[in-house]
């Protein structure tokens, strides 16, 4: 974990936040996180995607990606993907979380939010432009591997999808191992699926998948 | 967010048909818009002289998705969780002037008829009747305002039950819609319930009891409206304290991350179940106890 020669991709550093090595990126401070001389402390325990990064995935991104960001919430992790990434589309559907999204988009050139169903591309593929570098997926409804099916149109040839997925969200009841299994049953679909990972200790019952277009 | 029966212009994007300098104009394309498929839209916006550049794209874009997420977010958080207040306002407004002209309709009938009924059931099968004189001709016209206003009353019920979930996911599958509407009504909308104590949430609904408590002249309310839940009336009167406290805690919980995430967390209603079942288990343990004793 302290290799310095991992690869973070351009714009995501670890810096010390009292004491401990911690991921960052630069940006205007969103939510009350530790900041450092304009770096701004990505904690895995609140962003899956940091999570992945954090447990050692190869998530492809270089920096300067075009994004699409599915299920951006109040927009806590999508603030650190646009610190490091290009443009980034941001759909969230419900409408709370979408006010606190606006004001950090509002702090963010780069950072388009959009008030839209992700189970809908067709609501915004007259937005969000053809051939995204990677789609990052934390969607917490059920059919979160449709979801990814669904909006693989968005993705380029050699695109990635990184998608947390929430056992809880699919079925309660079941193990999460078989919850685990169907979802990405469903993935290979449309995606060839690179890794997976869980996302533990950061957190539970979810699923870090990495996965490229078919 | 609109049905829009017709569909023109599927391969268009959000900017076409919109001045370059139109933010208002390119929001609403965005909200309303759709498209079949993505495509190039900043080379096909500069193609079309909308943008000219990719950064000049990237910033009209910027502009307009903003103003157009701004928008819909105050529309949908308006149109949402007042409109509930009123529905469940106007449901018990129906239901209770049902009841009210039934009794006349009844009082009435039991003058005319000698197998007059009563309520609502009774004012629907006389309003079934044909009229066989002028007298007739009003009182089953009046049980046919009360069959409608009864009918008013079940629409509206379907219709929050079906609304409820949208708006307060994890309230609804916690207290039911109904009940999950009500406690929204009563709070006055779902923000003022997200910040309301857990306390008050148990008494919502109680107030009469509450003030004449205030006012030393009562014992404190255990429950308001949280008592048509299932946990709170089928639990035994001596643990009914503690589980419509332990239920107005849950829903209070679930009414915050409704109001403040929005997401869906199934696993607050396993931790209520599972509260529940402890609070009722305690008592079969004590009556288990007393039995064995005896």
């Amino acid at each position: 974990m302290t290799d310095l020669s991992e690869d973070l991709p351009v714009g995501v550093e670890r810096r010390s936040f009292d004491g401990e090595d911690r991921l960052a990126t630069r940006g205007e401070p969103v939510y009350g996180e530790p900041t450092d001389e304009g770096w701004r402390c990505w904690d895995a325990g609140r962003s899956k995607l940091a999570a992945m990064v954090e447990s050692g995935v190869d998530t492809g991104l270089a920096g300067g990606e075009t994004v699409l960001y599915l299920g951006a919430a109040s927009g806590t992790t999508v603030s650190h993907v646009a610190d490091f990434a290009g443009p980034t589309y941001a759909v969230e559907f419900a409408p709370r979380p979408v006010r606190d999204l606006v004001g950090v988009a509002e702090d963010r050139r780069n950072l388009f939010p959009l008030l839209k169903d992700a189970r809908k591309p067709d609501t915004y593929a007259h937005v969000v432009e053809a051939e995204v570098d990677a789609i990052v997926q934390d969607v917490a409804t059920r059919g979160q591997a449709r979801v990814a099916v669904e909006n693989s149109r968005f993705l380029r040839e050699d695109g990635r999808l990184l998608a947390a997925i929430k056992a809880r969200s699919e079925d309660v009841t079941q193990d999460p191992e078989n919850v685990f299994e169907e979802a990405l049953a469903d993935l290979r679909e449309s995606y060839e699926v690179l890794e997976t990972t869980r996302l533990e200790p950061y957190h539970d019952d979810h699923l870090g998948v990495v996965a490229r277009p078919k | 967010m609109t049905e829009d029966p017709i569909r023109p212009e599927e391969s268009a994007g959000w900017f076409e048909g919109v001045a370059p300098g139109d933010a208002e104009a390119g929001a609403a394309r965005i909200r309303e818009g759709r498209a079949d498929a993505p495509d190039d839209w900043p080379e096909r916006a500069v193609a079309a002289g909308f943008a000219d550049d990719e950064d000049d794209y990237y910033a009209t874009l910027r502009e307009a998705t903003l103003t157009a997420a701004r928008e819909a977010a105050a529309e949908r958080e308006r149109a949402t969780d007042q409109q509930l207040v009123h529905a469940v306002r106007a449901m018990d407004d129906a239901s209770s002037e049902a009841n009210e002209l039934a009794e006349r309709v009844a009082e009435w009938a039991g003058s005319r008829y000698p197998d007059a009924g009563t309520g609502v059931d009774y004012a629907r099968e006389l309003a079934a009747r044909d009229p066989e004189s002028p007298t007739d001709e009003r009182l089953i016209s009046l049980a046919e305002r009360v069959a409608d206003l009864a009918d008013e009353s079940d629409a509206l019920r379907e219709f929050i039950e079906r609304e409820t979930p949208e708006v307060a996911p994890n309230l609804a599958a916690m207290a039911g819609p109904v009940l999950a509407a009500r406690l929204i009504s009563l709070a006055g909308g779902l923000d003022s319930l997200a910040k309301m104590p857990s306390g008050t949430v148990q008494v919502l609904g109680a107030e009469d009891s509450l003030f004449a408590h205030l006012r030393g002249r009562a014992p404190s309310p255990k429950h308001g409206v949280i008592f048509t839940h299932e946990f709170v009336r089928g639990t035994h009167p001596d643990e009914r304290g503690s589980a419509a406290r332990t239920l107005a805690g849950k829903l209070t919980i679930a009414a915050r991350v409704d109001h403040y995430s929005g997401e869906r967390k199934p696993e607050l209603d396993e931790e209520l179940q599972r509260r529940m079942d402890q609070i009722r288990g305690r008592h079969d343990a004590s009556e288990a106890e007393s039995g064995g004793g005896a």
